[in-house]
């Protein structure tokens, strides 16, 4: 933004350029060789099982060819159930039938019980036929059984991601959504970027006339309260929550100052509220606004405002025409970084926020630690890790904010 | 610059022999288990009651590490092929989930103990029973003047107002929630299995979703009751008898209607000290050590034969106590590892909506 652009220079200095970019480059390699397989490759890993699930294909690899053999939609037939069964006595021989069982079951509800009880049939009775079968396990009579074993073939899925967005794949062969019962993460995507929104909004609130005041007492003074501000930014963000969760508690601080003070008549619900959350949430966000909006203040220089006064400039208008689009980029990444921490908030929710205050990491959290299904945590980490750089892209196109620039 | 090379070396060398030999020593001497528990006043319990006294008979170092549950850890130990852990405890629905995704090893109970002398369903091919435990309801004696007489009282806001907390799951709130609308105990997995069973559990659920504090850690029930923050809580029996036996808290325990679960006790896949795991797992299943559990908190033994050496007055506090079983239910495993994902997922956009 502030560079002066000479036309044709660029093209002329390319060359010399190019070769001063490369030392730098290979000063930096250790250190992006680093990234690259500590933190560049266990994501690109992780995140691929949102879409790589090999485990239903490599244990029916029979199925497969006879399912292929088997032309008709809808529960096929007897060839098809036998290789499924074979299939299944050498998984339980293999000792992958448990792996199996878990991952249809993730596709097809109950599935998990009616799989196991049939590989030990199958173990016992190797000419089961296909209404033994069905009789073992139900979920093999119907239509949607099978939709599940026929896409969870495939080792590449959408599955996980669709789910992700409240969407599946219908018998039909056609996407649609999932039952409004079991439509979870569209909501709880909007959920946390309502919540980052609001928090952003709060932190920014408190933090434009803070810096502004900084910028004009004097130096001493502002040191202070820059202390002031940082000090707790040097605490853990878990003791910090904790420290809020005794303020803002029924019989906590903050409701004993309401009640003395006579602002409340009773004691109000905090913890475990949204409110809360929120308050918590901006105390730990407002140095990540503040300090952006601090340094871009001090840099503008007091007599442009003065000139543009004595041009006959109203205040309004020269805060607006003049001190504004200075302080702006500030603001902006100030906002920016603040916006995109709120969103992968995760403790602060857990100790402070109700049931419907959990954000999406929290979800996340959830597939990876109880459920292990480590695809799903990929498929929504995957969500947030693509909306969050969407929002980075088009925040620094088209607002013109350079962040690298800015630092 | 050679010069600096050699002496360097030389000074060195002492070290690296010194940091060598103590190496070897160490290895020489203490053989170690190290256990991952869910910590608490229950991993302290089990502490006093049976890691220190087998550390003392076989003249092991016996470590402890804290978590908070879930499966998540151990499965991340496995697929990294560094396991510092030999034995782990676990809820019995995780039991069965670390068993299906090759976690946590088959038990050879030829070297733990016969497998007739547990209570049914305390012998898991994946895991071993630890202890008894009731998921049961308590209140504050002092906040409520009239006691509740069933865990069911918990869907009652109109005899009991305020604030109750429930553990953020669904099991067992399912279970109390069909039982509330008056499905008999017999049949609540049975019901629980069918679509209408599961929206009707849920109907009963949504009567008192706004008076709802939800708990996860076992530790949260007391403090929300000495908080009063609630009137009154869903627990685990112990949690809540320790609070009122060494804290003194005005506490009491409603078991009618309690849902009776299991603690287990699993080897992960890879663990370093495996015949040690197992001899601490036939250790503790020696009637009289299996006992020692309840005299540090109410949790009862998983041994049948073990019942003869609970001292008199913890027996009055397990759940088992002839008293406390007038009507129970026992938390059906099979059902939640097959029904938990689909459930939680439902029972999470429930709580979002």
């Amino acid at each position: 933004m502030s560079s002066i652009a000479i036309p044709g220079i660029k093209a002329r200095t390319g060359a010399t350029d190019r070769s001063d970019s490369l030392r730098p480059l290979a000063l930096a390699a250790p250190l992006l060789l680093l990234l690259a397989f500590s933190f560049g490759a266990p994501i690109v890993l992780l995140l691929s099982r949102a879409v790589y699930e090999p485990t239903i294909a490599n244990t029916l690899p029979q199925t497969i060819a006879a399912l292929r053999a088997d032309s008709g939609a809808g529960v096929p037939g007897e060839p098809v159930f036998r290789a499924f069964a074979a299939d299944l006595k050498a998984a339980q021989a293999g000792g992958t039938i448990y792996e199996f069982a878990k991952t249809l079951n993730t596709r097809l509800p109950g599935a998990r019980s009616q799989v196991l009880r049939l590989a030990r049939l199958a173990g016992q009775d190797p000419a089961a036929t296909k209404e033994a079968i069905i009789k073992a396990a139900p979920l093999l009579g119907e239509d949607q059984g099978w939709a599940a074993i026929r896409s969870g073939t495939n080792r590449f899925t959408s599955f996980f991601l669709l789910s992700a967005f409240d969407l599946r794949w219908t018998d039909q062969g056609t996407i649609g959504a999932v039952p409004s019962a079991q439509a979870v993460f569209t909501r709880v995507f909007g959920r946390t970027f309502l919540i980052a929104t609001l928090v952003t909004l709060a932190t920014l609130a408190l933090a434009f006339p803070l810096a502004y005041v900084m910028t004009n007492v004097r130096p001493v003074i502002a040191g202070i309260v820059l202390v002031l501000v940082l000090l707790p930014f040097w605490t853990s963000i878990l003791v910090r929550t904790a420290a809020w969760t005794v303020i803002l508690q029924k019989y906590g601080l903050l409701n004993d100052l309401l009640l003395w003070l006579g602002v409340t008549s009773d004691r109000i619900e905090l913890m475990y509220s949204r409110t809360g959350l929120i308050i918590a949430m901006t105390h730990i966000q407002l140095p990540f606004t503040l300090l952006p909006i601090y340094s871009v203040m001090r840099a503008v220089q007091p007599s442009q405002l003065r000139a543009a006064q004595s041009l006959g400039g109203r205040p309004f208008t020269v805060f607006r025409r003049v001190y504004l689009p200075q302080v702006m980029p500030g603001v902006l990444a100030g906002c920016l970084l603040t916006f995109i921490l709120c969103l992968g908030y995760y403790i602060t929710p857990v100790l402070i926020g109700g049931a419907s205050d959990q954000l999406i990491s929290n979800f996340i959290a959830n597939y990876v630690n109880v459920e292990l299904n480590w695809e799903m945590a990929a498929a929504l980490s995957f969500v947030l890790l693509a909306s969050t750089l969407g929002l980075y892209v088009t925040m620094t196109r088209y607002l013109g904010l350079d962040l690298f620039k800015m630092g | 610059m050679k010069l600096i090379y050699r002496t360097t070396l030389l000074a060195l060398l002492p070290a690296l022999a010194s940091a060598g030999i103590m190496s070897q020593i160490r290895s020489a001497a203490a053989a170690e288990l190290t256990v991952m528990a869910t910590g608490g006043e229950w991993q302290a319990a089990l502490r006093k009651a049976w890691f220190e006294p087998f550390a003392k008979k076989m003249g092991i170092t016996f470590n402890e590490q804290e978590y908070t549950g879930e499966l998540g850890k151990i499965k991340a130990m496995v697929e990294t092929g560094n396991v510092p852990i030999d034995l782990v405890t676990v809820e019995t629905s995780t039991v069965l989930q670390g068993c299906d995704a090759g976690v946590l090893i088959r038990l050879d109970y030829s070297k733990v103990a016969d497998r007739s002398r547990f209570l049914p369903g305390t012998a898991l091919d994946c895991g071993v029973g630890i202890d008894v435990y009731g998921d049961v309801l308590a209140y504050d004696t002092t906040v409520l003047k009239e006691a509740p007489t069933s865990v069911l009282d918990i869907f009652d806001t109109k005899k009991f107002p305020g604030k109750r907390a429930m553990r953020k799951a669904p099991a067992q709130n399912l279970e109390w929630a069909l039982m509330a609308d008056g499905v008999p105990i017999a049949d609540v997995y049975k019901v629980l299995a069918t679509p209408e069973g599961v929206d009707r559990a849920f109907k009963k659920l949504d009567t008192i979703k706004k008076d709802i504090v939800w708990w996860e850690a076992g530790a949260q029930p007391p403090q929300l009751l000495a908080s009063k923050e609630v009137v009154m809580t869903t627990a685990w029996n112990g949690r809540i008898q320790n609070a009122i036996d060494k804290d003194k808290r005005p506490f009491a325990i409603v078991w009618d209607n309690q849902i009776v679960e299991y603690d287990m006790i699993a080897i992960p896949k890879g663990a370093k000290n495996l015949d040690l795991a197992y001899k601490y797992l036939a250790y503790a299943a020696e009637p009289e050590v299996s006992a020692q559990l309840g005299r540090h908190i109410p949790y009862g033994p998983v041994m049948a034969d073990a019942t003869p050496f609970v001292p008199k007055d913890v027996l009055s506090k397990l759940p088992t106590a002839p008293d406390h079983m007038k009507a129970y239910l026992v938390g059906d495993v099979e059902f939640w590892g097959d029904q938990g994902e689909d459930l939680v997922k439902r029972f999470n956009a429930w709580l979002a909506q």
